[in-house]
């Protein structure tokens, strides 16, 4: 029923969770303790991984990280409502089909008719989707974007090829992942997804970075910033995540804030620059109201 | 190992074989004395929800470092809760005792002053025939527009399946086939006041709830307010009413308390409502509106709830009374961001109810 007897492999490249996360900071990428240990153990067990959290604490970036330090291709399957199989699975291309009818008629080669309709399936007629595309290309990373926006239509079938790494095709056959990709699926729980999926998954629920992480982050990630200004958004974006907002900021709007202040010429968080880039973090009248209506100097001082 | 896992599934968490066979292949992958590797690996693959976490942590404390584990209290105490919690409900008016129950029973003419009398004063007995009737109750299901589309003789042309039927045809393009949106069911989130001042009404809103969750079950989600935020979807999900409502009971901690509608929608907001579940959907709050806390913040989430739902509907089983004008703070802070006000006070008013729900 669930993939724990495949024996594990130890040619996944990494001793341990600790050598991931250290290959993964070389990226820029800076997991802590327990994101690297999922991933690891997603490596290793071969299980899909299921991330959970707010909006903009890194869970796209993982997927792209990851596939960066395993050398893998990265597939992106972005759901949303009424995502069908041939969007996400495979297509056949009929326009050429017919195309390719045509031409043979136009030929006489139809003699064959049996010939003509197994070169009507031929593989150079299919197209392939992300899911179809990271099995072929096997060993790779799949990246299930925002599944909890897809309906359960679609949550039943990602169940199916998540659980056993094939796609069957009527017309050609059974494709099957020699190594199965690394799946990681994200979900900002707008919805609960079904219990079915996540037992075939690792759970892990993302946390907004502590300070020092995030500094590290803006560092890493916006090395032109300086290390002050890093400093000081990180203690304001951690305060106005304290301040019970409708939408309180990520490690995205951060980083989007360090930059919008950087590219106004700022070396550190002045309170009348930051008023004016609030747009950058702060994604609602009601909480750019509520920070203009708080003392300036309670919220920007110095970091 | 197994210990540990007993121990989480009585602290509450889901702690299935499967899931624990998959912890013991994660510890076998990691460094087993480590002691954070195990609590990564129990955590990676025992838990399911942010929930679970909190659970998750303090048996994982508990366990290994020797404590005997607390436990949640078994299930059979928790129905005793429930018992005591909703008796009051069941016998809510005083004058209970003294009516036959044959009264009531069976009689076509008592049906329709039944569906018309105020549900808080209502006997026993004839609380008996409202149960009998709220079964009858069929919540109507609002539809919306869908992205998926189905094949359908009117519509636009579905341009694959006319190729695919042409390459059956030998390539000819004998007629097009076309292909129109689903209508799906539109969800509806109900919000029940269980408070002290709308108590003889909480379990008649209880049952609409169940009659609703039973017709659409994956389109329909109940929360209770009072004191905090409660959701009882699943547990209206059972067949039962009546075990259905003791269920729910059981889940809520605020029976006849307090309220504070303000705080308890944001945090209905903040927690569910943005996230999705409110988006689109047609959100009923059923509340007299009675707020002791701050009405401003209540007005500004109501403005918030607006904006994110397809329609808001707000319930106050006062309204049917003669003479009745929406005085409370909280019913007038909540005035300008409804898109329909009702009454809730007898079955026909939830018949109404049903209709206006359907129409929005």
């Amino acid at each position: 029923m669930t993939e724990t007897t495949v024996p594990l492999q130890a040619s996944v490249g990494f001793a341990g969770p600790e050598a991931l996360a250290d290959a993964l900071r070389a990226t820029g990428y800076l997991p802590d303790e327990g994101l690297a240990t999922a991933a690891y153990l997603a490596l290793v067990m071969r299980r899909p991984l299921f991330l959970e959290g707010e909006a903009g604490v890194g869970k796209t970036a993982l997927a792209r990280a990851l596939a960066e330090v395993t050398g893998r291709p990265l597939y992106r399957l972005q759901c949303y409502e009424g995502l069908e199989a041939s969007q996400a699975l495979y297509d056949w291309d009929f326009g050429r089909q017919l195309l390719h009818l045509r031409a043979a008629e136009a030929a006489h080669a139809a003699v064959d008719t049996e010939a003509l309709e197994s070169s009507l399936y031929d593989r150079r007629f299919l197209l392939a989707r992300p899911l179809l595309q990271a099995l072929e290309d096997s060993p790779s990373v799949l990246l299930v974007d925002e599944v909890d926006r897809a309906d359960d239509e679609f949550e039943a079938f990602l169940l199916e090829v998540l659980s056993d790494f094939t796609i069957s095709i009527p017309e050609l056959g059974t494709v099957r992942a020699e190594i199965p990709p690394l799946v990681i699926l994200t979900s900002n729980r707008t919805r609960e997804v079904h219990d079915a999926l996540k037992r075939r998954c690792l759970y892990h629920w993302l946390e907004h970075p502590d300070f020092d992480r995030e500094v590290a982050i803006l560092r890493s990630r916006l090395p032109e910033v300086t290390e002050r200004l890093a400093r000081e958004v990180a203690a304001a974006t951690a305060r106005l995540r304290d301040l019970d907002l409708v939408k309180p900021p990520g490690v995205a709007e951060a980083m989007d804030w360090a930059s919008a202040l950087h590219a106004l010429g700022a070396r550190e968080l002045d309170p009348d620059l930051a008023a004016r880039t609030l747009g950058a973090v702060l994604k609602y009248r009601e909480d750019t109201d509520r920070v203009h209506s708080l003392a300036r100097g309670a919220l920007f001082g110095g970091g | 190992m197994l210990g540990f896992a007993r121990t989480l599934r009585a602290a509450g968490v889901a702690a299935s074989p499967d899931r624990v066979e998959a912890m013991l292949a994660a510890i076998g992958a990691l460094d087993v004395l480590d002691a954070s590797a195990v609590y990564w690996a129990g955590r990676l693959t025992l838990c399911s929800g942010p929930d679970d976490l909190e659970r998750y942590d303090a048996a994982f404390a508990a366990w290994f470092s020797g404590e005997a584990p607390r436990l949640r209290p078994a299930p059979a105490d928790r129905t005793q809760v429930v018992v005591s919690s909703s008796a009051p409900l069941e016998a809510g008016s005083a004058d209970g005792g003294d009516d036959d129950p044959s009264d009531v029973a069976g009689q076509a003419s008592a049906d329709e002053v039944l569906r018309h009398r105020d549900v808080a004063e209502l006997t026993v007995a004839e609380r008996e025939e409202m149960r009998r009737l709220f079964a009858l109750l069929r919540p109507a299901s609002p539809m919306r527009p869908s992205r998926r589309r189905r094949p359908s003789a009117h519509g636009s042309v579905h341009a694959s399946r006319t190729v695919r039927r042409a390459l059956r045809d030998g390539g000819e393009v004998a007629r097009l086939l076309h292909r129109r949106a689903r209508p799906r069911p539109r969800r509806v989130v109900l919000l029940i006041d269980v408070s002290g001042s709308m108590s003889p009404y909480a379990d008649a809103l209880l049952r609409y709830a169940h009659a609703a969750v039973r017709a659409h079950p994956a389109a329909t989600e109940v929360f209770t307010i009072g004191t905090r935020l409660t959701r009882v979807t699943r547990e209206l999900r059972l067949r039962d009413p009546d075990k259905a409502l003791a269920a729910g009971g059981a889940a809520i901690p605020d029976w006849s308390g307090g309220t504070r509608l303000g705080e308890v929608l944001k945090a209905f907001l903040d927690r569910w409502g943005q996230r999705g579940t409110a988006r689109g959907a047609i959100v009923v709050v059923c509340s007299d509106g009675w707020e002791r806390g701050d009405t401003g913040l209540l007005a500004e989430q109501m403005a918030r709830l607006r904006r994110l739902a397809y329609a808001v509907v707000w319930v106050n089983p006062h309204k049917g009374r003669i003479g009745y004008e929406p005085l409370t703070g909280g019913m007038r802070a909540a005035l300008p961001s409804l898109d329909a006000f009702v009454a809730g006070h007898s079955l026909a008013a939830f018949e109404e109810l049903t209709g206006v729900i359907a129409r929005a």
